[in-house]
């Protein structure tokens, strides 16, 4: 049986590692953006209130029913994204968008496009099983 | 040395019968939501088969959440149910407070009914997850907090425990804190740029994951132990090193999910280093118990046993995967393709799903005897995951050759090539969702027999 003190001290120790983690990631975010927020933030939100990850992939990560929407912006361009956004599709409802809310959610394709490359095609593969981006 | 006879609700006095209820309350509301969940799963399934499926009526965005939510709140408010049901077992008293018991219950279910409620109407705000508007998680924090004094004060003294107990207490205070961590992105700081909030978000989610395993491990560890009638085995050095490399995993390997993310490199470092191995581990710790149980106790507590067997294989299974994806020169092919969802499935219902329908038999007093609508379910649903869970990982690899070729085929050509896998899929969907439904009403014509005995 394992002493209970041994226990505490591996807890302790396993606790105090994940918060001092926690804490350095928090203030070591991975973008340093000292900008205010702008208009891709009311265009992420819009994203949420409209659920659209329950369909589409940002980096991967959502849903499977659309296209993983990361590069879209300079991949299909502005005009193509736009129609989809004022029309919907055979699968995806058309929301009745203001011309508002299509800026902002465009504004935010854009913010995401400009983050970084999602193509995995585009990621070296070391021997170590590590990537590269 | 053996374990104590479970409280018998019956013998127990008036207001000890009334708080010996809503642990019940919990189990139940679970497998109402665990229906739902399925209705939901398969009219999603329909609307990859069917494009544009109740496209103006209930369209993808609500059927996701509907889904997911439910079979999420069922793995909750069952293991919940079962911790206060085997907390109560294993420490020969009741809870601290059974009001606080009560007022967790009405906080919850509340909360998960308004939450359906936001879903239906289209109303969202959240994320992937908890998708309903963020103050709705308010209450269900609270009666978490409430969980958690509750817990604390009932267990009393946290020297020489068993395992299971920190296993618990594990569970609900990582669950409180990265269900907090994961609505840091309402402050702006942390949403200012997508690469950082999604690293925050993933960071909570894949701990997330870790707790509310932790919650359900715990609660099949116990029942291990009654099965077998020894609990030594929850007290060894073993136990407790496996214990700590689970929760090793839970803080650290989060990363796995965010392999493609431009983040910072250690992340990746280290979460590849520390790897995905939970899953290993309580397979092993199964297997050792499994092999110390006797065919007669085996034969007597035969329809929790035969659930707890099923969950061993789908750790095994799933453990292939997961090691392979926690790999990320594996991962980079894997990731986005239905191979996830193929993991996520097996884990959420070949596992945790299994286990929670084993101990919730235990705690409707139904393990003693398998009828055969139990039997019929428990084959049905194991044979229809297995293809379910194959047919999605085969339409994964298809996707994950599509999208790293020259000149990938268009998204919807994609789809439309992997319709077939779709069908399979839905089908397959459908039989599971009818076993798990058999195995429930078994269930639940023995609790009205307990109940009114």
């Amino acid at each position: 049986m394992l002493q209970d003190r041994a226990k505490y001290s591996i807890t302790g120790i396993l606790v105090a590692a994940f918060l001092g983690y926690s804490c350095f990631l928090y203030a070591d975010l991975p973008v340093t953006d000292k900008q205010p927020l702008h208009t891709a933030d009311k265009g992420k939100l819009l994203w949420q209130q409209y659920n659209c990850g329950a369909c589409h992939q940002v980096y991967g990560l959502g849903g499977y029913l659309g296209p993983d929407l990361t590069n879209s912006y300079s991949k299909r361009g502005p005009a193509y994204i736009r129609a989809f956004l004022q029309n919907g599709t055979n699968i995806m409802p058309n929301y009745h968008l203001s011309e508002t809310e299509i800026n902002e959610l465009m504004n935010y394709l854009r913010h995401l496009d400009a983050s970084g490359n999602a193509d995995p095609r585009t990621f070296t593969i070391q021997q170590n099983g590590f990537i590269n981006q | 040395m053996q374990i104590q006879e479970p409280l018998q609700y019956s013998k127990m006095d008036s207001s000890t019968s009334k708080q010996a209820v809503y642990p019940v309350y919990f189990i139940r509301f679970g497998i109402i939501l665990l229906a739902f969940g399925m209705l939901f799963g398969i009219i999603g399934g329909l609307q990859y088969v069917v494009p544009g499926y109740l496209k103006e009526i209930l369209s993808f965005e609500r059927t996701r959440p509907l889904h997911v939510s439910s079979v999420l709140f069922w793995i909750i408010l069952t293991a919940t149910g079962a911790i206060f049901t085997y907390v109560q077992e294993h420490s020969k008293r009741s809870m601290y407070s059974a009001v606080q018991v009560k007022i967790q219950f009405y906080l919850l279910g509340i909360s998960i009914l308004l939450i359906m409620a936001c879903y239906l109407a289209g109303i969202f705000g959240g994320r992937e997850y908890w998708e309903y508007p963020p103050y709705l998680s308010i209450p269900i924090v609270l009666a978490w907090i409430l969980l958690l004094i509750n817990f604390i004060r009932t267990v009393g003294s946290f020297r020489k425990q068993p395992v299971y107990i920190w296993m618990w207490l594990t569970g609900i205070v990582f669950f409180l804190f990265t269900f907090t961590e994961s609505y840091l992105w309402v402050l702006p700081y942390f949403r200012r740029h997508i690469v950082n909030d999604m690293t925050i978000q993933w960071k909570s989610y894949g701990s997330m994951v870790g707790s509310w395993n932790q919650l359900v491990y715990g609660s099949a560890a116990y029942l291990m132990c009654k099965i077998s009638g020894d609990k030594s085995t929850a007290f060894s050095k073993k136990a407790f090193a496996l214990y700590f490399i689970g929760l090793f995993n839970l803080m650290f390997n989060w990363g796995h999910h965010i392999y493609t993310l431009p983040t910072h490199t250690y992340v990746r470092q280290i979460s590849y280093a520390v790897s995905m191995t939970e899953l290993f581990l309580l397979g092993r710790i199964i297997w050792e118990w499994k092999q110390s149980l006797s065919t007669a106790l085996k034969y007597r507590h035969i329809a929790s046993y035969r659930l707890l067997f099923a969950a061993d294989i789908w750790v095994f299974l799933n453990l292939v995967l997961a090691i392979g994806m926690s790999v990320p020169a594996i991962n980079v092919y894997t990731h986005g393709t239905h191979i996830t969802v193929a993991h996520a499935m097996g884990t959420t219902i070949g596992i945790n799903t299994m286990l929670l329908l084993a101990i919730v038999s235990d705690i409707l007093k139904h393990q003693q005897q398998g009828n055969n609508m139990g039997k019929t379910g428990f084959w049905l649903a194991n044979t229809s995951l297995l293809l379910f869970w194959l047919s999605l990982i085969v339409a994964g690899i298809w996707k994950a050759h599509w999208q790293m070729s020259t000149n990938p085929p268009a998204f919807a050509s994609m789809m439309q090539q992997l319709h077939p896998f779709f069908m399979v899929f839905l089908i397959s969907g459908i039989t599971l969702a009818a076993g798990i439904l058999l195995i429930l009403f078994s269930l639940f014509k023995k609790d009205q027999h307990v109940t009114s005995n």
